[in-house]
């Protein structure tokens, strides 16, 4: 077992947990974005960062991804936490906005505003979808290609893949893709409509007789009454 | 070549090789890269024809070695032992070189001249460039022919290592390695001897890694290709040490795929020194194995990360993971593994031979030894430099390298590559080390130094690197990925006139947050250029936003070409300017169209009368 210290509070856990649990554990909030439980941690949204160490040496990691250790002390809502958080939810309403998971994120931690050029990304190269197929589905159909700008999650070379069985596994994680929607008032929606249904790879064709696997939401309320 | 046995077989090799004849004067040629790509294969071919014709094989010795570092004036030539050196010489002047060496005349006219004070230097030891500096490691690149093992073993290579294992104390050798104080040449400073400590006391089980960072993927840096080609065999000798200390089982090699001549070199070494028996299961009769594999990179600046650079290795993609576990726990395969950069792997047959209190006595306290620098940018003498440790910027810019190249101040200079940071000129007094550097907001990094003067845009320095960087980065962490690409827009928005007041703020936010929250080394230090310049020069950054200005002459849309009244109407502009944006009548003060001036320059280097004005 090891004993660390978060937010003041001492938590014994055994080894392999990681400071994300441990601070769960104890009901600390910290929000993440590329975390799923039952997918292996990656550390790619950086949301989870908090803060370890003591005096200069203090740093911010991920989370998600560091492992407990004996003596830890760990401050899950410092200042320099709550600044990055912010300012990392800014660049993710910059990149993607109509998304609901990120919407609600931002209002959580009071970010109304983000100050880049706007953009509509449709994916945030969380990496969700990659672990779901390889690690939940065992297909391993999709995976991340190039770097930087250019870093795509796809298919090795775009070729239609025959190793994915159309389970919709992708979709279902991806936080971009996320619309819980729950506005039962037209005039209040505020998400973008099903236009968000964008698979990484799969051919879309086949996806348009399929029904939606979201819960009645507003878009389609809206359809139906124009109809 | 015949296999070597036992050591007492390498003793009898090197009475065998080093005579004590007195050997013909030799005329040396450095053949790196930059070497050749400045004509020495014309001088080598010349020198080659004017010996054999002449019949001078037995008079005058010729050798051909990797780069001197005194690359400004390559192709250059140094005869032995009389130490007389040869600038920029040209194909045609070679036969004249070689007559000289053979009648021993000094040629007057084709010796180095300082252009500031017209003294003319016949050795190349009184030369200012080479009089500061400390060449422990360079030095051997004038001796050595890099494909020829013999020639290493005559000036004193593969010593260290025999003698190591003929006295068959591993732990005495990480002992003295942390006796002297060696840190790591990579950037970080991390001390070798504390490294190696960690790995030997790793358990042996399926075996224990050594790798040699040779990715050098900083732009500008070179210093790490001119050891890999002109001393290859350092690298193995001080790997070789390094495996019989830490008890590892394997090396490997990376190198950059843009290096070809380091890695053809490396291979002959490799064959050289297996065939010799120094790689190798049961070295000389010893007991102890290893040998050395090269992986060749495929263009990642992140894979000179430590654990980018194990999954590349290892096949997959060259990205970043988190650490703990770190590579001395697990690395290669889930094996322990030691990663040191090539000057590193250098300097260890270096501290071995020589001892480590002599080692010491070079450098100022925790910071032992001595660095190489590629010295470029707009300094008079570029080239790689290698200084002691504590020697200050000044010494390095003014007296090394001769002052500013142009008619223009030096303004600052950025050390460390894109992860570090610029250093203004009122902080020249700093001298180099890991932690003076660290304090003032840069890093040593692999050793680059690039010289900024007046006409150099500190906000378009701070763009260069972001967009090298953000280009680079994996992509793995949203912060880095998009907070690089963001700080680009911003920094873009400034050098084209877009920029606001409130960007300059939100710039600075998100460089610290990228700075915290990233999880390598290339996150952690890509908003340094940024942060220093904003440190710095925050009042040109002011200049580009409020007054859409810049006072370097750079940002090609903040910047008017005006013709001053210096004009004498000769129409050689109009001629030379590909947008016919010059318009004017022959003696009478020509005029620039300003709305189809590209600034492309053409006027200005075709103007006799420096009549081009940029403001």
């Amino acid at each position: 077992m090891i004993t660390l210290t978060i937010n003041g509070l001492q938590v014994s856990v055994e080894e392999g947990t990681t400071l994300l649990e441990a601070a769960r554990f104890l009901g600390f909030p910290i929000p993440t974005l590329c975390y799923m439980e039952g997918l292996s941690p990656y550390g790619a949204c950086r949301l989870c960062v908090v803060e370890i160490g003591d005096g200069p040496q203090a740093k911010l990691v991920s989370s998600c991804t560091y492992p407990a250790e004996e003596g830890l002390q760990v401050r899950t809502a410092s200042s320099r936490v709550i600044k990055a958080r912010k300012m990392i939810l800014e660049l993710l309403l910059a990149s993607c906005p109509q998304s609901k998971t990120i919407q609600d994120l931002a209002a959580k931690y009071e970010v109304r505003q983000q100050r880049f050029k706007q953009e509509y990304e449709d994916c945030i190269l969380c990496g969700l979808c990659v672990r779901m197929c390889e690690e939940q589905m065992m297909a391993k159909a999709i995976g991340f290609r190039s770097r930087g700008e250019n870093r795509s999650i796809g298919t090795p070379f775009d070729i239609k893949s025959d190793v994915c069985r159309l389970c919709g596994g992708c979709m279902y994680v991806c936080p971009a893709c996320q619309l819980r929607c729950t506005y039962t008032e037209p005039e209040k929606a505020i998400c973008g409509g099903c236009a968000n249904l964008s698979p990484p790879c799969v051919e879309k064709e086949q996806f348009d007789d399929m029904m939606c696997y979201m819960d009645p939401c507003v878009a389609c309320e809206i359809e139906k009454k124009e109809k | 070549m015949e296999k070597l046995t036992s050591t007492n077989n390498f003793n009898s090799l090197c009475d065998i090789i080093t005579t004590s004849q007195e050997k013909p004067p030799t005329i040396v040629i450095s053949a790196g890269t930059c070497g050749q790509a400045s004509g020495a294969n014309d001088l080598i071919r010349v020198a080659k024809r004017e010996i054999l014709s002449k019949k001078l094989s037995e008079k005058i010795c010729l050798r051909i070695t990797g780069c001197h570092g005194f690359c400004e004036m390559e192709p250059s030539v140094l005869i032995e032992p009389s130490r007389i050196f040869y600038p920029k010489v040209t194909p045609e002047d070679m036969a004249k070189v070689v007559e000289s060496v053979k009648t021993g005349d000094v040629l007057e006219e084709l010796l180095f001249v300082d252009s500031e004070t017209g003294t003319r230097y016949e050795k190349q030891d009184d030369i200012p460039f080479f009089k500061k500096q400390v060449r422990t490691i360079l030095a051997k690149n004038e001796k050595i022919d890099p494909i020829r093992i013999y020639n290493y073993i005559e000036n004193g290579g593969y010593r260290s290592l025999v003698d190591t294992l003929e006295q068959g104390e591993p732990s005495r050798v990480i002992t003295e390695i942390k006796d002297s104080g060696l840190r790591g040449r990579g950037g970080a400073g991390f001390p070798t001897g504390i490294k190696w400590d960690l790995l030997a006391n790793q358990k042996n089980g399926s075996g224990k890694y050594l790798v040699c960072n040779a990715d050098e993927g900083d732009p500008g840096a070179y210093m790490d290709r001119s050891v890999l080609e002109g001393n290859p065999h350092s690298i193995i000798e001080g790997m070789l040490i390094g495996a019989y200390a830490t008890g590892a089982t394997q090396g490997v090699i990376y190198v950059r795929k843009e290096y070809p001549l380091a890695i053809k070199h490396f291979i002959i070494a490799l064959r050289q020194a297996r065939e010799l028996g120094f790689l190798g299961t049961n070295i000389l009769d010893t007991g102890f194995s290893f040998d050395i594999d090269i992986v060749k990179g495929a263009g990642a600046f992140v894979c000179g990360e430590e654990t980018a650079l194990i999954h590349s290795i290892e096949g997959k993609m060259g990205e970043p993971r988190q650490r703990p576990p770190f590579p001395i726990q697990k690395g290669i395969q889930g094996k322990p593994t030691a990663i040191n950069n090539v000057e590193t792997w250098a300097n260890i047959p270096v501290i071995i031979g020589d001892g480590a209190k002599k080692f010491k006595k070079v450098g100022v306290r925790n910071n032992a030894g001595t660095k190489i620098f590629s010295l470029v940018g707009k300094v008079k003498y570029t080239g790689l430099v290698e200084v002691p440790m504590g020697i200050s910027i000044k010494e390095i810019v003014y007296d090394i390298g001769g002052g500013p190249s142009g008619k223009k101040n030096i303004k600052a200079v950025q050390t460390g590559g894109p992860s570090g940071g610029c250093i203004p000129t009122e902080l020249f007094d700093t001298p180099i080390s890991y932690d003076s550097l660290a304090k003032v907001g840069s890093i040593m990094g692999s050793g680059g130094m690039i010289v900024m003067d007046e006409s150099t845009c500190m906000v378009d320095v701070a763009k260069y690197f972001t967009n090298f960087l953000k280009d680079e980065s994996c992509g793995k962490c949203f912060t880095c990925r998009k907070g690089n690409q963001r700080l680009f827009e911003i920094l873009d928005d400034f050098t084209h006139g877009r920029g606001e007041k409130e960007q300059l703020d939100l710039l600075e936010g998100l460089a610290h947050v990228i700075k915290d929250t990233t999880m390598c080394g290339l996150g952690q230090t890509a908003p340094n250029p940024v942060l220093s310049t904003l440190r710095y020069f925050r009042d040109e950054y002011k200049t580009h936003i409020d007054k859409k200005q810049c006072p370097a002459g750079v940002c090609k849309d903040l910047i008017h070409y005006r013709i001053n009244d210096n004009c004498k109407g000769c129409g050689l502009c109009i001629k030379a300017c590909p947008q016919n944006a010059i318009s004017g009548k022959k003696k009478e003060k020509h005029v620039i169209d300003e709305d189809n001036c590209i600034k492309c320059g053409a006027c200005i280097s075709v103007c006799k009368f420096d009549a081009v004005s940029v403001t």
